[in-house]
This record gives structure tokens, sequence and C-alpha cells, in this order.
């Protein structure tokens, strides 16, 4: 795993001034300073203390790192803290609602869709993103627009059957 | 990652001028391949210019019947746009083909056709590497090239482009409007990409102080006889051994103009005009695809792990330009290959 702001070699150029950032997270107006190289997975754990988002490959081959930007599922190891600057971004802490699970996040619990649980966090963002953009119908369609999210564990089939679940409670409410 | 400086372009004229003042500074756009490149300490740009934000996110049709795609377009978008959808589904299918779905949502149409070769020495910088050190040597010749290219290769380099997108642009024979300091110009889409011959460094024509502003699509757009089809170690979000893109017009069972255009096979995604011309005025059945095939692999050289490539390349043509002319284009989602 790589560490927050990796720097693989001695820095050659004279140090960049940190930048100021402001990011709507989970419905709160945040302000912080970062050195460009700064990810919005790095921002996000490191510097807003939001340890949900988890960190797993920190190259884009995992999917343990989404969240959703203006709506959007995204893999935030790979963009920059001040690329989102006014940006607005869910993190699964951001979910639930007034003390009530996401549909999701029951959905998960009822169909028990992890074992170890570090990739949870990504599949719900990724899923709610999902649902979001409305393509996928059949377990075949959820599986391929799901298959930027790895589960080490093998939870595959619990967690389709899970979005679907959460699926079919959102749709009876809106 | 190493030290950079960050600077946002509010327009295209002040994209250029800065790229100008800084040549060893890079664009950003959605960032999936140059953040994970500058982890990898294989690009180290001394600055980056932010080009996300600029206003070339639009997909507008021409006025002589195609389309003009933003540079900025997201990938997501750009496959699940209406006038993609409905006019070049084959184009829809090889985007959907590729990455993840968030990663099409960062991924722009302009950075998928500067992304770099997934050749794993490259991205390892303790090994010898033309494309990234040029004159060090090449790692793979003598290593392991499983998925290394069987056409077009050079002494110096057999690296593949990975892009799934690219290989269908190539097939519908889009064009790339680019814009430098001495102002507009327009590539066609085979003339992008470049073989790797002495200096692989350079993955493209496109000159590194130019910003890609627009790809467009002519009129013709193969919305019923297509097919994409992608070959890999698992069945999504894995780059392409091969990928087939097919088009064609049929009129009762003889095929009209016919577009063949392979990935993962050669440094550029490859088009061979014989091969087509082989297609053409033919009837449409497996002999005149075995045909074709052997036309377009007839200079195909493997090396030590992927020789496979060529017998693989030759069945999925087949397969990819039956699916074509029977209106069954690949699924990209249900995985059966049929
Ligand atoms: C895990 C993983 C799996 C993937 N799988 C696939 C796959 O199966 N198939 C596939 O096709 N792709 C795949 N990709 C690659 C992905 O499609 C590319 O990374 C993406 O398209 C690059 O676009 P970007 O906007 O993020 O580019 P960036 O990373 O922002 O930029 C890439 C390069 O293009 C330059 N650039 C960007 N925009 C412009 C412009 N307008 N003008 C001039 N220069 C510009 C930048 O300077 C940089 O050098 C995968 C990526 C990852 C991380
Ligand atoms: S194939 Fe090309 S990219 Fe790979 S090691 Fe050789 S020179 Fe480098
Ligand atoms: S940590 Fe971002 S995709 Fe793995
Ligand atoms: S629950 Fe362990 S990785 Fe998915």
């Amino acid at each position: 795993m790589t560490q927050a702001n990796t720097v693989g070699r001695a820095p050659t150029s004279p140090a960049p001034t940190k930048i100021l950032v402001a990011l709507d997270v989970n419905g709160r107006q945040r302000q912080l300073t970062v050195a460009p190289w700064t990810t919005l997975l790095d921002a996000l754990r490191d510097h807003l203390d939001l340890t949900g988002t988890k960190k797993g490959c920190d190259h884009g081959q995992c999917g343990a790192c989404t969240v959703l930007v203006d709506g959007r599922r995204i893999n935030s190891c790979l963009t920059l803290a001040v690329m989102k600057d006014g940006a607005k971004i869910t993190t699964v802490e951001g979910l639930a609602t007034e003390g009530a699970l996401h549909p999701l996040q029951q959905a998960f619990i009822d169909h028990d869709a992890f074992q170890c649980g570090y990739c949870t966090p990504g599949q719900i963002c990724s899923a709610a993103g999902l649902i979001a953009e409305g393509k996928a119908k059949s377990a075949d369609e959820i599986r391929e627009l799901m298959s930027g999210n790895i589960c080490r564990c093998g939870a595959y089939p619990n967690i389709v059957a899970a979005i679907q679940q959460a699926m079919g409670t959102m749709a009876g409410r809106s | 990652m190493i030290n950079f400086q960050y600077a946002r372009a509010n327009d295209v004229a002040d994209a250029v001028r800065m790229i100008a003042t800084d040549p060893t500074a890079k664009f950003i756009a959605g960032g999936t391949n140059l953040i994970d490149l500058m982890k990898e300490d294989v690009e180290r740009p001394s600055g980056l210019i932010d080009i996300s934000r600029l206003p070339l996110k639009g997909v507008e049709e021409t006025s002589d019947g195609g389309v003009r795609i933003g540079a900025l377009v997201p990938n997501s978008d750009l496959a699940w746009h209406p006038l993609i959808e409905q006019r070049y589904p084959l184009l829809r299918n090889a985007i959907l083909a590729g990455a993840s779905q968030q990663l099409r949502n960062m991924a722009s149409t302009g950075g998928n056709l500067l992304q770099r070769t997934r050749c794993a020495y490259f991205y390892d910088i303790a090994t010898p590497c033309n494309k990234r050190e040029p004159g060090s040597g090449c790692s793979a010749i003598g290593g392991i090239n499983r998925i290394h290219a069987i056409l077009g290769t050079s002494e110096s380099c057999i690296a593949t482009h990975p892009s799934d997108m690219c290989v269908a642009l190539a097939a519908l024979d889009a064009k790339v409007h680019v814009t430098g300091p001495a102002g507009e110009r327009v590539l066609a889409f085979t003339d992008f990409h470049r073989l790797p011959d002495s200096s692989p460094q350079t993955d493209t024509n496109l000159h590194p102080n130019e910003l890609i502003t627009a790809v467009e699509l002519p009129a013709k757009g193969f919305p019923a006889n297509y097919s994409y089809l992608k070959i890999r170690d698992r069945l999504s979000y894995a780059f392409a051994l091969v990928s087939i893109a097919a088009a064609m017009e049929l009129e009762g069972g003889t095929i009209g103009e016919a577009r063949l255009a392979l990935g993962g096979v050669a440094h550029k995604p490859w088009r061979d005009s014989a091969a087509e011309s082989a297609l053409r005025g033919q009837p449409a059945n497996q002999t005149t695809f075995e045909q074709a095939a052997d036309i377009l692999l007839r200079d195909a050289r493997g090396y030590e792990h992927n020789t496979f490539k060529i017998d693989l390349a030759r069945r999925g043509i087949v397969r990819t330009l039956t699916q074509a002319a029977q209106a069954t284009p690949q699924s990209q989602s249900d995985k059966k290959i049929r």
C-alpha cells in the first residue's frame, strides 16, 4: 500500500505553495490547504479524518476509494483534491440520513454482502452511483457495471443481491 | 509523486499559452492515466495544467451529418449519449468494454487517446525501457511479452496501445482536432498514433505543445451491422489481449463498405486497407472473413509468450465479422461469445 503524499525521490524543484481548496463534503462546507499532489482520497482520509473511504491499490484498480463527486462515482485515488475545488463530495459517511441507514447499507447487512468489509464503503458508494445512473437492470448488467469494485473476500453474489434489494426499495420510494 | 506546480487553464488559448511557457509541464484532464504514472515516477512533469474545466464538453451534430465530440466529454457520457447510442453503437460498445464505470466517469475523450502503454517494464523504473528512457533498451523483447504486439513492432519496442475507444474511432474514420501555438490542425485518426520504429518514446503525432480540442465522427456510423469483441484474461475491468471492431454495409448478403480495426496487437489501433478491400463486394460468409483475417495478419509475428495472439486474432476477426453481418453485436454485459 502506498503512503499518503508519496514522494518517490527527493524534490528537485522548490516546494510548490500549498493551495486552499473548498469542498462540500457530506453536506458540510470544508476548507483545507493541501499540496498539489494530495489526492482526493488522501485529503478525505488524512486531512478531514473521513476514514470510511478506503485505500486499496491507490492506482484505480480496486474501487475501494470510490466516492460520489457531484453525484457521479469516481476513484478518489486518481484525482487531485485541488482539481475538485468547489465540488460536492459524498462519502460512505454521508449516505445515512437522520439516523436511518441508506437502503444500500441496510441491504448489505440484510444480505451479508461482505466478509472483511474493506471493500464495502467503495461497493456501497459505487452502487449508489449505479442506481443514480439508471442503466443497470438485470443481474448481468449490475455485475458488469459494478466490475470496478473488487472484493477479495468474494462476496459478489451477495453484493448483487443487496443491490437488487436496494434498487427495489428505492424505486418503491420515488 | 514528485513536486510539481498546479495551475488551472480558463480557456483553450490560455491552456496553449501555459504549455508554451513551460514545455516540461503537462495537461491533466481526468487524471486516470497521468496521476497513476506520476505515482510510479514514470511521468515527472514540472507542472500540471488543469484543463478539466475547459468548455470542451459538448457532443454536437456537424453540418455534414457527423458528430463533434469535445475533448473533455467523459467516456461514460459519450457512450450513453443518444447520438452515439443511435448512430455509432460500435463506439458505445468499445467504450463500455474499457476500464470501469468509475474510471469512465473520470476519463476524457482527449486523455483516452493519449493514455500510455500498459507494458509492465514501462511502469517499472528499475528496468530498461526505450519508451520511458530512450536508448536504455527494451526489456520486453527478451522478457515477459505475453501482452505485447504482433504487428508493426520494431527492434526498439513491442508495446501495444491499450485503448478500446480508439479502436472504434479508427474503424469509424474519426478526425482529431488540435490547437497549438501555430493555430489549429486536423489529423486523420489513423495518422494520430504512430508505430514505434526507432523512437518509441513518441506515441503520437501530436506535438507536445498542442491541445486536443475535439474528435469528429463522419456521418457514416454503421448502426445496423457492427460488433466490438474484446478478449481478455477476465471478463471485465481488464485490458484487451486482442480486441476487434468490425462494421459493414450489407446488401442482400453482399458486403458494401467494410471496416475492421484491432486493439491489443500493435502500437496503434490497427487498420489494414487490404483486408477491408478483401471484404468489399464479397458474400458475407466465413470464407470471406477468413481471407480478410489472413490478409490482416500476413505480417504478424509472435514473441516468446504472445504467439497465441495470432490465432486468437484470426478467430476473433472471423467471429466479430460474423456477429456484425448477422446484426448480433457482442453484448458488453452478457459476456458469452456467440
Ligand atoms: C485500472 C484501469 C483500467 C483501465 N482499463 C482500460 C481499458 O480496459 N480500456 C481502455 O481503453 N482504457 C482503460 N483504462 C485507461 C483509461 O481509459 C485512461 O486512463 C483514460 O482514458 C485517460 O483519460 P484521462 O482524461 O483520465 O487522461 P489523463 O490521465 O488526464 O491524461 C492522459 C494524458 O493525456 C494528456 N491529455 C489529456 N487530455 C488532453 C488534451 N485534451 N490535449 C492534449 N493532451 C491531453 C495528458 O497530458 C496526459 O499525458 C484503464 C485505466 C485504469 C486506471
Ligand atoms: S515494449 Fe516498449 S514500453 Fe515495453 S519495455 Fe520495450 S520499449 Fe519499453
Ligand atoms: S484505491 Fe482507488 S481504486 Fe484502489
Ligand atoms: S468484504 Fe473483504 S474485500 Fe470485500
